[in-house]
């Protein structure tokens, strides 16, 4: 590998890891904004630097701010390693976990052959489900290193909606692997460039959404309780647990848990775009056909603007329902979305068996 | 009478009028009939702005935040009326003994009207769906921590949590008072629609009913508002006779008990109050174990109780 190429690779992961930060940090101000409005409030509009308000964008940087400067308190009893570690690891997977999301079209610049992706893995999705998997141990970090009752209560509930919610979500993948055949993200995202043709016209673009309706709602539905928000945000339920497994945390701890949750909201939203809308693929339009420059602006603006319609629709979501009881949410993971799951299985494979094989 | 104001400040209106029913009757004093008029109008909506913060709350400690700031918006233009009418937004002084304090602001039977008109379809068309035909919601609390009818006598239950359990007693129509035997309303009762009878969503229920009950009950007292003064003739210093006097009302969470000892002077020798919540919170002893914690959130923003109400 030389110079170059590993300048490439660093410039990609610069660029994810800038996106998602700014991207959950607007989403801070896209939640109070969204929740304002669903509330007939006005949200923010006060704050400002010399008059200028910016909607209230201004904001961001003041809560930062406050963060940041607010006391980092350790409680008593605390391991002081772990609880400063929780943080960290709890941010930490929903930052990998966009490694391997492709989020523009490939192109050719000076003889070599660039891939809008920072890591095209043979295994995209399954490093995806193991590393989502990690964040559960931030939780539980948190919960068991702050030496309190609530917060270990909450990380027990986290850890076990974590875990449950996880199953449906691997087996409603399933189906999208078995749909495309392949666990390259990359490959997927190809192949949703296709069309269901009637008579040789293109109907519809052979999207995840078409083929996986079900297996779509199941992973949705999955991924939603995976970041712990309304209405599956038992493990911080403030009428019972005060603040769930971050109660014990100030400052900057408390913002990374909290920029973790708008983090995975975005890959999330992300994932979901990648595996059932198409990717940066736009209907009936043939991007592979433009020269590179417009084919990757229009591929990348494409897919970021998919996920902000994934991400504000969990906002929706999140202000608009109230909270799941314990033996509700394990109901509905254990008891509906795990059979729907199963079930959605043998009829994929009919689905493929019925069109005759779907090769890639 | 301010101090009656601060027994329950989510529903100060009907806190005066029991108190200055228990002293006219002391007196012997008769009230004006447009202030009997008054004092049911400001009595039902300050009732609608009591329940509104009650099936605000409940979604709220159930995680939903959304359908308490619609209904606290609603109860906002009640806090204007009021204000319109006598000044202020929560503690209002309004209800004098013989009377009330104010006549009718000009404008304030239409902006009623108009709020009335607003508020019902409101209810329907925002409210309903928003958070009554949800599905978690009602999973919530459909089923959740009954009463049977007979434990709910047997500890003193009264208001919306009793009839929640499917009793129909209401004082206003089973104990009438003021000029509520010439109103037409229904008295709303549990039906455990989605679980068991007299359960969580019973009394959630019950109170929305109730709401739309005293709309009914505002505009025909509207409409039929005689003319006429609004205070009786009363001395500068009022001084009951030696006696005692028990009067109870319906208020917002249940019913609301004044007994007045007199002994001749100014002042009560004794008042004792029997409110609602105090009655309430007493079950939850008995009520609550085998519930989960979050049940018992459900459980205590259902009764709707409100803090110096049990602090008798």
């Amino acid at each position: 590998m030389d110079l170059i190429s590993i300048l490439i690779v660093v410039a990609k992961v610069a660029f994810v890891l800038i996106v998602v930060l700014h991207f959950g940090a607007l989403m801070t101000w896209a939640e109070r904004k969204q929740a304002a409005l669903i509330q007939d409030r006005i949200g923010p509009n006060r704050i400002n630097i010399l008059g200028v308000k910016a909607l209230g964008l201004i904001q961001i940087m003041a809560d930062g701010l406050k963060m940041i400067m607010k006391e980092d308190f350790i409680p008593a009893g605390a391991h002081r390693l772990y609880h400063t570690l929780a943080p960290a690891i709890a941010m930490f997977p929903a930052l990998v976990a966009l490694a391997v999301v492709p989020f523009g079209p490939s192109f050719d610049v000076a003889g070599r052959h660039i891939e809008l992706q920072v890591a095209n893995l043979d295994v995209g999705i399954l490093f995806v489900l193991a590393v989502s998997s990690l964040g559960v141990y931030g939780i539980a970090l948190a919960g068991w290193a702050s030496n309190n009752k609530y917060s270990l209560l909450g990380t027990v509930r986290a850890t076990a909606q974590m875990i449950s919610y996880e199953i449906p979500m691997g087996l409603a993948i399933i189906g999208i692997v078995m749909t495309y055949g392949t666990l390259e993200m990359n490959k997927i995202v190809e192949l949703q460039g296709e069309y269901f043709r009637l008579g040789g016209l293109p109907i519809l673009p052979k999207w995840g959404i078409f083929y996986q309706p079900l297996g779509f709602v199941l992973l949705f539905t999955a991924l939603i309780a995976e970041t712990k928000r309304t209405p599956f945000d038992l493990p911080e339920g403030e009428s019972e647990l005060v603040a769930g497994f971050n109660v014990e945390y100030s400052g900057m701890k408390w913002g990374m848990f909290f920029l973790g949750e708008f983090a995975s909201i975005v890959v999330v939203s992300a994932l979901v775009a990648t595996l059932y809308f198409g990717g940066w693929q736009i209907p009936y339009v043939n991007l592979m056909a433009l020269p590179a420059l417009p084919r990757v602006l229009l591929g990348v603006a494409t897919f970021f603007g998919k996920v902000i319609v994934l991400c504000w629709l969990q906002l929706l979501v999140r202000w608009t329902l109230p909270r799941f009881r314990y033996d509700q949410l394990m109901h509905l993971g254990w008891k509906r979305l795990m059979p729907l799951a199963i079930a959605n299985l043998p009829l994929t494979a009919a689905w493929i068996w019925m069109l005759g094989g779907m090769k890639s | 009478m301010p101090y009656t104001d601060r027994v329950d400040y989510v529903a100060a209106m009907n806190c005066n009028v029991g108190y200055a029913m228990t002293v006219e009757k002391l007196l012997g004093l008769e009230v004006p009939e447009r202030a009997e008029f008054l004092r049911v109008v400001v009595g039902e909506l300050n009732r609608i702005s009591s329940h509104l913060v009650a099936v605000g709350a409940m979604p709220m400690d159930l995680g939903a935040a959304t359908p308490f700031m619609h209904a606290l918006r609603e109860r906002e233009t009640i806090n204007d009326l009021f204000e319109m009418l006598c000044g202020a937004r929560l503690t209002y002084n309004y209800v004098r003994i013989g009377g009330v304090s104010f006549d009718l602001p000009p404008g304030f039977t239409e902006k009623t009207a108009a709020f009335l008109d607003h508020f019902e379809s409101m209810m329907r068309s925002e409210f309903d769906p928003l958070i009554s035909q949800n599905l978690i919601y009602r999973r919530r609390l459909a089923g959740v921590a009954p009463i049977s009818a007979a434990t709910a006598i047997a500890y003193g239950l009264s208001g919306p949590n009793l009839r929640a359990s499917g009793l129909d007693w209401d004082l206003r129509q089973d104990e009438p008072y003021s000029i509520y035997p010439k109103l037409e309303f229904d008295v709303v009762v549990g039906t455990g629609e989605v679980g068991v009878l007299g359960d969580c969503f019973d009394r959630y229920a019950v109170r929305v009913g109730e709401m739309l009950q005293s709309v009914r009950i505002v505009r025909q007292c509207l409409e039929r508002m005689p003319d006429g003064p609004v205070m009786a003739k009363v001395p500068r210093t009022i001084k009951p006779p030696t006696g005692e006097a028990f009067v109870r009302t319906e208020a917002p969470r249940g019913e609301l008990g004044y007994f007045l000892v007199a002994d001749g002077s100014d002042r009560a020798y004794r008042c004792k109050i029997r409110t609602g919540s105090f009655a309430s919170m007493s079950i939850l002893e008995a009520l609550s174990p085998g519930w989960m914690i979050a049940d018992l959130v459900a459980i205590i923003a259902a009764f709707d109780v409100v803090a110096p109400e049990i602090d008798r």
